[in-house]
């Protein structure tokens, strides 16, 4: 028998499988069209309905019936054109007529494969209860036995150091008049690591490429901001593709950590740059996995690969630019990835940290040891599940990675347990101010052991009013079209982002951060160097996570 | 005395006393080790046993000659205080002086494992020329219990606490002054930076990097640390616990140094509220504060008689006759160093270091 599709429309989505669904205000349009030119993916759209509206003229009711053709802003049941739930449609509606709401019973995953792809998307893993990091409370409060310092009045000095302290038994030192000074027949082997003072709270990996311009270089300018005029120095990584040349030869190159990744877009540029540069970046980080999307590689659409884009990276105009998902030279730790590190301190004559970073991993105290038998290794950054991407498969932000608190908890605890825990910094990402609560996260981690931490998506959210949040909002940072400006390369889009109102949003964000870790520290009895470690500050309601942190359980 | 001129700040919770440069029936031991401590009947028969076992040979014991109609100390009476001398094992009579210290560290850490569960041993030290005595109780009733005033007991540098450690349940291992090897701390406050610290020293691989009763016995420790373990100038126990900034340390001629030390030794910077009082093996005696909250502390004296005290009302006692605009109170960036002998009172600036 012939199926009777057509008829009943069986083999089509309703509104209700859809994650968000559009509430729109017929009394309250002025049908100016708005929002349907701003949606990203084009999920609603105008559209002619039929009324029967009835009327009465005269003095007397005398009812009679009309049909008439109305337009209407409807939402459309096509999958591939799903309201993600942006919102940029109520931003730009001049009489509130138009709202996406969240549909809880959605089953957007069940459909969203035509064709045999999986779901792919930005942002970060959907999953909107709070993390282990954000339960953590800050239980030690000095007050009699210790008068408590004063956030507002004492010195405070928030930094950390980034790059390898030496083993206090290696410093090459020696007694002359009662004085200590360097010498390095003293002890050791002669090579001082190179070591940064940083802020603990760095901008993680974030490329020119992924980023639109505009974005990019707000960041950009709010990282100089800090450094020039608030003396906080706070440090930016590039992300894998690059940094713009007239940027990397000048002074303010120094605030910049250079990523090298899989695809090693960029560094040709780089390389050829380095005679030219008069500063020496602040790092240097090898990018051997991502939080977000752990064992899957990056890639930048076609059409995103626009001029500048193409010149930073070094590659032709409008081809997708895949890296692949590991170095297609590692095949060990022992030797690939320590020649790696070598190699790549040795470009700036050993006088820049190098470190790798990796994805949260059950392995990751494997990475670890390794790293801390190496001399030239100089930190190690674990990204967490919580990690955000520009691109990847939803299992693999969803379902692939490992929770950052126990990760670097167990990684200090090993370091601490070889006397370690100084030499090798311990760089906490993925999730931090997950819920807005970027300082009492970062305390949290560096309380835990890490030295510093990274904020990706947090800072953009901040910075750029990015929509995208655990309810799968937005999050379409992969297909160039973000509403924001944010991640794009369509000049029409990226200049609904003013880099000046970027710059100036970072330092607001970092300015009140360090307020909050103030007021952290100071009842704890910290200012002059930062807690790493100091556990007994710590405190969670969950008998199991304290118990799994060596921390203290309080209810 | 020194009791005495701390009756106006002790809360009576303990005694302490870390004696050094020994005189009266000490005088003629000075190179030989004295094991101090508190020990049950069966504590001293399992010591004597242990220590005869080891191959030391005692060659002298003093005891406190207890005033039975004093107070007794508030944990009660124990069965035997005393201060024994020995002579080192034969194998180890020729030995550097380094080599004898370990071993005297791991016999005294070996007492202490060994009477630590029953309390029947407690060794609170075991080096040449030093004898420790603590208890529990009212200072000065427990300075009346012993008689420290008879004479038997005499030295010429005296660290002495009369308030135990308030924080936390009273345990003679917790009471200060806190020994090691010839280094000796005590302190008046909290350390808000005790477990990072603590980690850190229990992490450096070497055995008396333990107990941590208190949160203070890292005082001690960092000084040992720094001072035998590294081989630093005193005055770099200053720069290590409350490190100068980035800024602050161009300032110094030693600035390469001490960016590698402030960087390498991060981990043991404290947040005070801490005034620290100490000696050194050469007999220096120093005072120090953390760099923001400061406690009380003041130096005073002439030459070949200086207090370090918490309390000005204190120093009047001991030192009376002084010239009271000499008396010195350590800042932030200070170091107050008496040398060995009682020679000098040297004022040191992290600042302003020649």
């Amino acid at each position: 028998m012939e199926p009777a599709t057509r008829l009943d429309q069986n083999h089509e989505l309703s509104l209700r499988e859809f994650p968000y669904i559009v509430r729109w205000r017929d009394g309250r349009c002025t049908r100016c069209g708005r929002c349907t030119a701003v949606c990203p993916v084009n999920a609603i759209e105008a559209a002619p309905h039929v009324h029967r509206r009835v009327f009465s003229e005269g003095g007397t009711p005398n009812p009679k019936a009309q049909r008439e053709i109305v337009h209407v802003v409807k939402q459309v049941t096509d999958i591939d054109r799903y309201c993600t739930g942006c919102g940029a449609c109520t931003l730009v509606c001049p009489n509130e007529a138009i709202e996406p709401e969240y549909n809880p019973r959605h089953k957007f995953l069940t459909y969203k494969n035509k064709g045999g792809v999986p779901f792919r998307r930005g942002g970060r893993r959907n999953d909107p209860t709070p993390s282990t990091v954000d339960q953590l409370k800050f239980t030690r409060i000095s007050m009699l036995t210790d008068p408590a310092l004063d956030a507002g009045r004492h010195e405070f000095r928030i930094r950390t150091l980034l790059g390898r302290n030496l083993p206090p038994e290696k410093l090459p030192l020696k007694k002359r008049g009662g004085r200590l000074a360097v010498d390095p027949a003293a002890g050791g082997d002669g090579f001082i690591p190179p070591v940064r003072e940083i802020y603990p709270i760095r901008i993680g990996s974030m490329s020119i490429g992924a980023l639109s311009p505009h974005m990019w270089e707000g960041l950009a300018m709010g990282v100089a901001y800090l450094n020039e005029v608030e003396g906080m120095p706070v440090v930016m990584a590039t992300g894998e593709g690059g940094i713009p040349p007239r940027l990397l030869k000048s002074r303010f190159a120094r605030y910049f950590i250079l990523q090298i990744a899989s695809g090693y877009f960029g560094w040709d540029e780089i390389v050829h740059a380095i005679p030219e540069m008069t500063e020496d970046p602040a790092a240097i980080e090898i990018k051997y996995g991502q939080g977000a999307k752990p064992g899957d590689g990056g890639l930048l659409m076609a059409y995103k690969v626009l001029k500048l884009i193409a010149q930073i990276r070094g590659v032709p105009e409008f081809v997708d630019l895949a890296s692949p998902p590991t170095h297609q030279t590692k095949y060990s730790i022992e030797e690939a990835v320590a020649k790696m590190i070598q190699s790549m301190s040795m470009a700036w004559g050993f006088r820049v940290p190098v470190y790798p970073k990796i994805s949260g991993t059950k392995t990751a105290m494997a990475v670890l040891n390794n790293l801390a038998r190496n001399p030239y290794a100089g930190a190690l950054c674990i990204d967490g599940e919580d990690g955000g991407t520009g691109a990847a498969y939803n299992v693999s932000m969803d379902k692939m990675g490992h929770p950052i608190a126990s990760n670097i908890r167990d990684c200090y605890l090993d370091l601490v347990a070889q006397g370690k825990q100084n030499e090798l910094p311990l760089i906490a990402a993925g999730g931090m101010g997950k819920t807005g609560n970027l300082a009492a996260n970062a305390a949290a981690m560096i309380m835990l052991g890490a030295s510093a931490v990274d904020t990706g998506k947090h800072i953009m959210q901040a910075a750029a009013w990015c929509f995208g949040d655990e309810y799968n909002r937005c999050n379409l940072c992969n297909t160039g079209r973000c509403p924001r400006g944010i991640t794009t390369q369509d000049p029409k889009l990226y200049r609904r982002l003013d880099p000046d109102k970027v710059a100036e949003r970072v330092v607001e964000v970092f300015k009140s951060a360090d307020v909050e870790l103030r007021k952290i520290f100071a009842p704890l009895g910290r200012s002059t160097e930062l807690p790493i470690g100091m556990s007994d500050a710590l405190g969670v309601a969950d008998k199991e996570i304290a118990d799994r942190l060596q921390i203290s359980y309080v209810v | 005395m020194a009791l005495n001129t701390m009756k106006e700040g002790h809360d009576g919770s303990g005694l302490g006393l870390v004696l050094k440069d020994l005189g009266g029936e000490f005088a003629k031991f000075k190179n030989m080790p004295i094991l101090s401590g508190i020990a049950s009947s069966k504590g001293l028969r399992d010591l004597d046993n242990f220590m005869y076992a080891e191959g030391f040979e005692e060659v002298h014991m003093w005891q406190p000659d207890i005033d039975e109609s004093a107070p007794e100390p508030e944990t009660g009476r124990r069965d035997h205080y005393f201060a024994k001398v020995y002579d080192y094992p034969q194998l180890y009579r020729d030995r550097p002086r380094a080599v004898q210290e370990d071993l005297l560290l791991a016999t005294r850490l070996a007492l202490r494992e060994m009477g630590e569960a029953d309390e029947s041993i407690f060794a609170f030290s075991f080096f040449p020329d030093i004898v420790t005595l603590k208890d529990v109780g009212d200072p000065l009733e427990l300075g009346a219990f012993f008689r420290l005033g008879d004479g038997s007991l005499q030295a010429k540098i005296i660290l002495a606490q009369g308030r135990q450690n308030t924080n936390y349940d009273i345990y003679l291992y917790a009471c200060h002054p806190f020994f090691l090897q010839g280094f000796c701390t005590m302190t008046n406050g909290e350390n808000t930076a005790f477990v990072p610290i603590m980690e850190f020293l229990a992490s450096r691989g070497f055995p008396g990097y333990m107990g941590y009763n208190s949160d203070s016995e890292v005082f001690a420790h960092i000084l040992h640390y720094t001072q035998r373990q590294l081989g630093y100038p005193l005055t770099y126990y200053k720069d290590v616990i409350t490190p100068l900034s980035e800024r602050e340390i161009d300032t110094r001629k030693d600035a390469a140094a001490l960016r590698l030390i402030r960087r390498s030794l991060r981990p043991l910077c404290i947040d005070g509220p801490n005034c620290v009082i100490g000696f050194t093996p050469d007999g220096s005696v120093f005072m120090v504060q953390d760099a923001k909250k400061l406690r009380p502390g003041v130096v005073g004296g002439a030459p070949g008689k200086f207090a370090l005290m918490s309390e000005e009302c204190g120093l009047d006692e001991a030192v009376p006759g002084r010239d009271k605009a000499e008396d010195f109170s350590p800042m932030k960036y200070d170091m107050a160093i008496v040398t060995p002998g009682a020679r000098e009172l040297k004022q040191w600036n992290q600042l302003d270091a020649k």
